[in-house]
């Protein structure tokens, strides 16, 4: 994400929580919140390195297999 | 192999990195346990690889994605059969094992509520109003009508609203415990 694209999502989250005071929250925009927030928890974890592994053992898979093919 | 192939193998990596923390949140979502998410994500990463030419470049991976996940997903399911209808015995497998796993405090009731969620309005809403996804697109991953996907999410919104109206009070007023403090600190 550009510093462009962080910035106006900053913006926008301000703008947003701006129209609700705690005490006013509407119930639909306190439910889109924490399934975001809940989501974003798990995206934030990043990427577990057994995944980053298989993709490289898929990948060399890939590449061998071109190499007996190109023989 | 030329150019052009390799350019495309390239992205299509490229693009199935960058897609797997959102998948992951989808996979977590949908099976409520990191554990068997991850094993869920590795099986679609499996399934995308061997399936890289019905994948056509430039449309959307992430829809593509998704759609594998959820595929397999329901069809793991349906495998284990019985296994899955022992919902309470799922439920409270989730929740003991590692609660840790579900981060802060406050979003761990969240997640109990979204779990007694039917699954089609789970993923409905997590489609649209976490994963990013117009309507148009969630009902194409999820194999049904616009108009279908919309229904669940407004019902699904409309009960996790019921049920967290009701724990949301909670948050503001005293417990049952600070309520007897504040009754001795302030009482005659």
């Amino acid at each position: 994400m550009s510093d462009d694209e962080t910035r106006n999502k900053d913006k926008m989250t301000t703008a947003q929580s701006n129209n609700f005071r705690p005490g006013a929250m509407q119930p639909n925009a306190s439910i889109s919140r924490k399934l975001r927030e809940f989501y974003d928890a798990v995206q934030e974890e990043g990427i577990p390195d057994r995944f980053l592994e298989l993709l490289e053992r898929l990948d060399d898979a890939e590449k061998n297999a071109k190499a007996v093919k190109t023989k | 192999m030329t150019t052009k192939d390799e350019d495309v193998d390239r992205a299509f990596k490229r693009d199935l990195l960058a897609s797997l923390p959102n998948l992951r949140a989808f996979a977590v979502s949908l099976t409520g346990r990191h554990d068997k998410a991850d094993d869920l994500v590795q099986d679609t990463i499996m399934k995308a690889w061997a399936n890289q030419g019905s994948f056509t470049a430039g449309t959307n991976m992430r829809a593509w994605l998704f759609t594998i996940l959820r595929n397999e997903f329901y069809s793991q399911m349906r495998k284990r059969g019985r296994e899955v209808q022992d919902t309470d015995g799922l439920f409270s497998e989730r929740f003991s094992v590692h609660p840790e796993q579900y981060g802060r405090l406050d979003l761990q009731d969240f997640r109990k509520a979204l779990d007694t969620l039917p699954d089609d309005q789970r993923e409905a809403i997590i489609l649209v109003g976490a994963a990013g996804f117009a309507y148009e697109e969630a009902a194409t991953i999820c194999g049904c009508a616009v108009g279908t996907i919309k229904s669940r999410v407004s019902r699904a919104r409309s009960r996790l609203q019921e049920i967290l109206g009701v724990s949301g009070e909670s948050d503001f007023g005293p417990d049952p415990g600070d309520a007897a403090i504040t009754s001795r600190a302030f009482g005659s």
